[in-house]
């Protein structure tokens, strides 16, 4: 089933079902370098494998980048 | 000016001197950023020039497109350093709790510094807006060192509030100008029961040395440094600068005399 989701601020079609885990595998990012918020809420990294991507969910993903 | 402290004393502050931010230890006061660096390798060889035991760092989108782009704990291991996450670019309090609470998921951490700018060319701090945030931070479980104006009603009543660090302006930041009110950096160190550091405007090891001469617990410095045409010299430059203030601090500074005083005695003259 394909699903339409929004990823920092761009739209993506995504097969699912698929776990937050599996998404970013998908993504090749390295779970234990980003932090993950799902629609406004932080998904913690222990719940990356239960918590499923749904159609219209807006996500950010983020990392550590050099700043002052 | 200056601590009343005995010799003894002053040997022991200065061979042990370390300084502790909630409840966390350090032997350098020097916080670097990791803005504007060549690359992260130039970064990295920075921090370990300087000495520094915590670094500032941005939370950002990652690069979809590029995956596979250097990372910069690929450089600097937050094993070995303390990650001070910022709000850079955040102008609401509501904008810096969330950018927080993604860099505490992502590194555990609840150290952070706090910046709510107010004018996008002087990037001089909202101070309303930042009493703002910091209570919202606060109230979520961080521990908020915060850079701020160089106010100290305003320096106050974020110590009041609960902010860890006190970090006033010396100048704009990025401007490298220096310690430009020298007055009101004492006043609040004088009246202050945390730690404060001087963040922004320091341009050169003589600006980082005044600042610890006044008394600051310790500087944070992102462009003196990054954009030095040898940073990595630079950097040692400033752990020296840094190091010198600090013990010329301790030792407390000679009277200032409008006048001449010979350094060889009168007496015995022939």
């Amino acid at each position: 089933m394909s699903i339409t989701v929004e990823i920092n601020g761009e739209a993506r079609r995504l097969e699912g079902p698929l776990s937050v885990a599996a998404l970013l595998h998908l993504l090749d990012l390295p779970r234990e370098k980003v932090a993950l918020e799902r629609n406004r809420e932080i998904v913690p990294r222990s719940f990356y494998d239960t918590v499923m991507i749904e159609g219209g969910d807006r996500l950010e993903i983020v990392h550590f980048i050099g700043g002052g | 000016m200056g601590v009343e402290v005995s010799a003894v004393e002053q040997d022991e502050n200065v061979s042990h001197d370390s300084w502790e931010i909630a409840g966390r230890k350090f032997s350098s006061r020097l916080i670097i950023g990791t803005g504007k660096y060549k690359d992260y390798q130039q970064n990295a060889d920075a921090a370990v020039a300087a000495g520094a035991e915590i670094v500032t760092v941005a939370v950002r989108r990652v690069n979809l497109s590029d995956p596979n782009s250097p990372m910069l704990i690929d450089y600097i291991d937050p094993k070995k350093y303390v990650f001070l996450p910022n709000t850079a670019g955040c102008f609401t309090g509501e904008d810096a709790v969330r950018t927080l609470r993604l860099a505490r998921e992502a590194g555990g951490w609840d150290l952070v510094k706090l910046e709510v700018l107010g004018d996008e060319k002087t990037l001089y701090p909202n101070m309303p807006e930042t009493l703002r945030a910091a209570e919202l931070l606060i109230k979520d479980g961080f521990q908020v060192m915060v850079y701020c104006s160089d106010d100290p009603i305003m320096a106050k009543r974020l110590e009041e509030i609960g902010c860890c660090a006190i970090m006033p302006l010396a100048a704009p930041i990025g401007s490298g100008l220096g310690v430009q009110n020298p007055i009101n950096i004492r006043l609040i160190i004088e009246q202050a029961n945390v730690p404060v550091l001087v963040d922004a405007g320091v341009g050169t090891a003589s600006d980082a040395a005044i600042a610890m001469e006044l008394g600051c617990d310790g500087v944070l410095m992102n462009t003196a440094i990054a954009e030095a045409k040898n940073p990595i010299l630079m950097a040692e430059a400033m752990r020296h600068a840094v190091i010198a203030g600090r013990q010329a601090y301790l030792a407390g500074r000679m009277p200032k005399r409008l006048y001449a005083d010979p350094s060889s005695p009168l007496a015995g003259l022939i």
